[in-house]
Parts: C-alpha cells; structure tokens; sequence
C-alpha cells in the first residue's frame, strides 16, 4: 500500500490486520478460482496423467488396462511403424516425418505471406478490405475449408478451379489430393491460405505501432523503400513475428480436421500426420498405443512453448 | 524535393502527382488483386456451386454458370431433409451455446481471482493454469472417454460440454486476467473501502467495464466449438446427436462426388460462423491482438 493510504486504527498491530485480512482473501479467492482449478484437475490434468500411464500398457476394448509393456509402445512407435516413421527411406516418410515437412512449409510460408499482403495492403486505400478477405478464413471451419479445396483440387477440369486453370495453359490435370507426390503440399496450401489470416492481422496492427515519424525521418533521408522494410520495420517485428511463428508450430502439431476430412492420412499412409494417426490407433482399439502417440504430441509442443516462455520473460526484465 | 515540402502538413497532390503515384504502385495493386482472387475464388466457386441444379454441377463449370445463370434453393431443402442436416444444425447450437456461456463464467470468476485478489501461490497456479493451454486434446482423450462413461454421460451431451469447457478455460482465463489487471485500481480499492465484497466487485464493476474482453473470448471459443470436428467425433457417441461437422464428414466420405450435397452442407456450416464474425469482428481482431502480442 502506499503512503498516502489511511492508516488503521491506532493500537492495532499492523501485522495481525494484514494477515486476517488475509485469511478472508484466501477464503474468497478459493471460491473464486476453484472451479476453474477443478475442472482443470479433473478434466486436463488427470486425464493428462492417465494418458500418460496408459502409454506403458495394452488397453481393451473398454479402455481397461490388459498389461503392462513398459517402452514397447514406444519402440513400435518409432522402429516398428512404417506409417509412424519410416527412416529407410530417404526424405524419410511418414506421419512424424510429414508433421516436419508441414512445420518447414506451414510455418514459412503462412508467416511470409501474412508478413508480404500486411505490408502490401499498408499501401493501398482499399487495406481494410483486403484483410477483411484474407482473414475471413479463419472463422471458418476446417472441416468446411476442406471441403472448398476438394473441389478447388477436383481432378476433373471442368469441376476443380485449379486443374481448369492449369489446362488453359496445356497441362494435364492433376489428381491434387489422389497422388503421394502431391498430396502433403495440396494439404498445406489449403490449411496456409485458412491461417495466413491470423499472421496478416498481428503483423499488421505491429506495423501501424511503428511511428511515421521515424519512416517520413528515413525517407527525407533518402532511403528507399526496401530499406525502409528491411532497416526498420523487419527489425521492430522481430517480437511479433516470434509470437506468430511459435502459434503456427503449435498448430501444425495439432493439425487433424482438415486433414481427416480432404484425405483422412490417404492415399495409403501418404498424407498422415501424429494427430489423425492418433486417433486412427484409438479407432482400430488400440488405446494404450494412440496413447503413447499422444503422449509424443505433447512432448513435441512443449519444447516449443518453453522456449516461448523464456522469450517473454526475457522480454519483460530488459522491456 | 523543394524544402518547402517538408513541412507538417502534406501539400494535397496534384492530379498529375496522383496518377504518377499510382502507376508507381501498380506492382502492389496487381500484387494485391493475385492474392485477393487466390483468396476468393475458392469460396466462391463453391459458393456458386451450391445453388446449380445439380444436372448442371455435372454437366458444365461453375464458372460457365456465371454467364448463364441458372439457380436453385433445391441443394439446401435437400441437405436440410435428406441428409439430417437440420438436426445437425440444431445440435450444433445446444452444443456450441452452453459450452461458449460455461468457460466464459468460470474463466471470469477465475480470472477475478486472479488479478484483484491475493493468496499464496497465486503466480504460480496462474501459470500453471496458462500453460496447459498448449495440452493437446489427445492427451486427455481416452481417459475422458472412460470418465464420462462412468458418470452415465457419454450417451448425451454432458460430456462434450464439460471437455469443451475445461480446454477453453486456459485461453479464456488468460485473456481476461490481462484485461482484467487493466482495470484502474482506484476504482476497485474505493469499492472495497465502501464494503462491496468481492463478489460485488466483479459483478457491479469489473464485469460492466470488461464487455470487449468478454466478447473476445466468448467469440473465439464460440467459433472453436461450433467449428470442432475431433471432440464431437470422441465425445459423442449417439448418431441422433451429431453436430454439423461430423455430418458433413460422415457424408463427404460416403457421398464423395454429390457435390451438390457437399457444397450446400459446407454452406450451412460457415453461416453461423460469419455472421458472428461480421457481427462482432472488432472485439474478435482486438482479442486476436491481446491473446498473441501481449
């Protein structure tokens, strides 16, 4: 409390106060936050534990725990299943390994994007407008953003936006979704153009926090406008382009309905990721082995996230 | 350039001035009108599709249609009766409508108590509390699955209510602690001086100020339910109560080329969607920005 605070009754000892008052807090803030915290403990954490106990053992049909297998689920995960991980080939193949490829493609090129139509639209009378079209994306559900890039990628030109497009030119259609070869960058590109949006619009309100002083200031100086983006503005968006970076892996970890939906992990094993992989195990009643799976999941993210966590607090002592 | 130009206030252009700045940026504009048809034409041409006969989907381009314009309402009455899409619908909303007003309660009380009242550890439990927003579903999956059986829930909606709640609580108690420590401390302290008990506070006071933040999250977490796929695809295990997503799935897979039925389904599933968003789109950006730059 400071100073200027009126202070209590004379006689009091000031410590006995401060600590029933205390109390009393204590009390109302356990009403306050319990339910979060149960539900949380209940519905999170638990389960989170379970899961992570079930990673060691065969499960039934009931979900009921049959043996203990220790690391087997683990060693099957990463030498046994080809659909998993497959290192004999090379670019090695399979659901972790396209999971790479989705974090490679996804996180660069929803960031450049975003970072290219913020800057581009900054320039124009008709800003609001263009981020209003490429962020719409992001409200719609992945289920129907797979269902619009099925017919963009529709084999047949008549029907598919894409392959009409590429025949004017004289090609022959692709089958986008249909081939092994295609199938992980069709994917990504329509999952990129549903979350360029989010990147656009954090990149965007950084870019009008940058004061027009300091840029009028560089451009009487004679400074073009590719210094001016590469000298000054690139520079000041090193914090949200962090930020945008670390959601978008995150997201490509947990990516699962528009695969699901446009492929379901198809052809063969060709577009599987760790997500639908999961859940197929779950399907097929492997409940010990879909947990393990999980459990790689999240050991994936969480390096990720504490590196995030670190940045922040980096941030805050020297900001 | 003349020093005089660079004064305060800029010189209007000259209509010669103008037309040279424009075709200097003609590479942004062309630049810009690529993205923008990259952006629309997929929407659209389904949207379009949507209302063809469906003869014609098969016979002739969506895009031939726009010049021959021939268009039907039948996809969306057939989608709606043939395809259970309006119980779907239905099931959407009493989905979606609780489990948005849920988190939303328990993640303000929470936060509450997290930005204007003291207790041991409190630092610590919010972090812990903000970390297991990166939890995938997964994760809890099959051990929710067997507890929701053993509460008798997993045949109706219980269960997808609480699961949805409890992964949104994280975000929600996240964002609206942020907000909620914005709030002038004055304000609160003089609330407190006057005798309002906490729970006074928070409703006549902090709730009443916190409109934008609560709009925000309730927007985020409305469109992540009526949007989920993986959790109503677990959760719910009675065919009668499926939502939108999980119908447009189950009919996708076996109706693969009835794109008459697929495009007119995908519609009926972005409506809610977008008028939420048009509607609300200012507290949905400013929530976006406060959740990430923050």
């Amino acid at each position: 409390m400071s100073s200027t605070a009126v202070p209590g009754p004379v006689g009091r000892p000031r410590g006995r106060r401060l600590s029933s008052v205390f109390k009393r807090q204590g009390i109302q803030a356990f009403l306050f936050i319990s339910p979060a915290v149960l539900l949380l403990g209940v519905l999170i954490v638990y389960p989170m534990v379970r899961t992570s106990i079930y990673s060691f053992a065969n499960l039934n049909s009931r979900l009921e725990v049959t043996r203990w297998i220790g690391f087997d689920n683990y060693t099957r995960l990463f030498t046994k299943d080809k659909s998993f991980l497959n290192l004999e080939e090379f670019p090695p193949s399979g659901a972790l390994a396209n999971n790479v490829k989705w974090m490679i493609l996804y996180t660069s090129l929803s960031l450049l994007l975003g970072l290219l139509i913020a800057v581009l639209a900054a320039r124009v009378r008709y800003e609001s407008l263009m981020k209003a079209i490429v962020f719409v994306p992001m409200a719609i559900a992945a289920t129907a953003v797979a269902i619009i890039w099925k017919f963009v990628y529709e084999p047949d030109p008549s029907l598919g936006s894409l392959n009409a497009f590429i025949t004017t030119f004289g090609a022959d259609p692709i089958a986008w979704y249909g081939r092994a070869d295609t199938v992980n960058y069709a994917l990504i590109f329509a999952y990129v153009w549903a979350s360029t949006g989010f990147a656009m619009v954090v990149l965007s309100a950084a870019l009008k926090g940058i004061s027009e002083e300091v840029i009028e200031a560089a451009r009487t100086d004679g400074a073009n406008e590719w210094d001016i983006f590469r000298r000054i503005q690139l520079p000041l968006l090193s914090l949200p382009i962090a930020v945008v970076t670390v959601w978008l892996l995150v997201n490509v970890i947990k990516v699962f309905d528009l695969i699901y939906v446009m492929t379901g992990g198809g052809p063969g094993a060709a577009s599987e990721v760790i997500a639908v992989t999961m859940v197929d195990e779950f399907g097929n009643g492997e409940g010990g082995y879909s947990a393990a799976i999980a459990v790689v999941m999240l050991l994936l993210i969480i390096p990720i996230m504490v590196f995030n966590i670190r940045r922040f607090r980096s941030e805050r002592v020297t900001g | 350039m003349a020093a005089a130009d660079i004064t305060v206030a800029r010189p209007r252009a000259t209509p010669s001035e103008r037309i040279l700045g424009f075709i200097s940026r003609t590479p942004v504009h062309l630049g810009l009108v690529v993205i923008a048809i990259i952006w629309l034409v997929p929407t659209v041409g389904l949207a379009v599709t949507s209302f063809r006969p469906r003869g014609e989907i098969q016979s002739s381009s969506w895009w031939s249609s726009l010049t021959h314009p021939e268009f039907t309402l039948e996809n969306y009455t057939d989608v709606l009766n043939r395809a259970n899409m309006d119980t779907a619908f239905v099931n959407s909303l009493i989905i979606t409508i609780p489990a948005t007003l849920l988190p939303l309660t328990v993640a303000a009380l929470a936060a509450y108590g997290f930005s204007w009242i003291s207790f041991p550890f409190r630092d610590t439990i919010f972090l812990v509390v903000v970390a297991l927003m990166i939890v995938p579903v997964q994760m809890a999956l099959v051990p929710l699955l067997t507890l929701f059986r053993e509460l008798g829930i997993a045949n109706g909606f219980g269960g997808i209510w609480l699961a949805h709640t409890a992964f949104g609580l994280p975000l929600g108690i996240f964002l609206l602690r942020n907000f909620f420590i914005t709030l002038p401390r004055d304000l609160i302290e003089a609330a407190r001086v006057d005798g309002a008990s906490n729970l006074r506070i928070f409703l006549k006071v902090v709730i009443p100020l916190s409109v934008p933040a609560l709009a925000a999250f309730g927007i985020f977490q409305f469109l992540w339910v009526w949007n989920d796929l993986l959790m109503a695809f677990i959760f719910i295990q009675n065919g009668e109560l499926l939502p939108m997503t999980v119908r447009i799935n189950q009919m996708q897979s076996t109706y693969g080329g009835e794109w008459h039925l697929l495009s007119a389904g995908a519609f009926l599933l972005m409506i809610v969607p977008l008028i939420v968003f048009f509607a609300l789109q200012r507290y949905f950006v400013q929530g976006l920005l406060a959740g990430s730059v923050k």
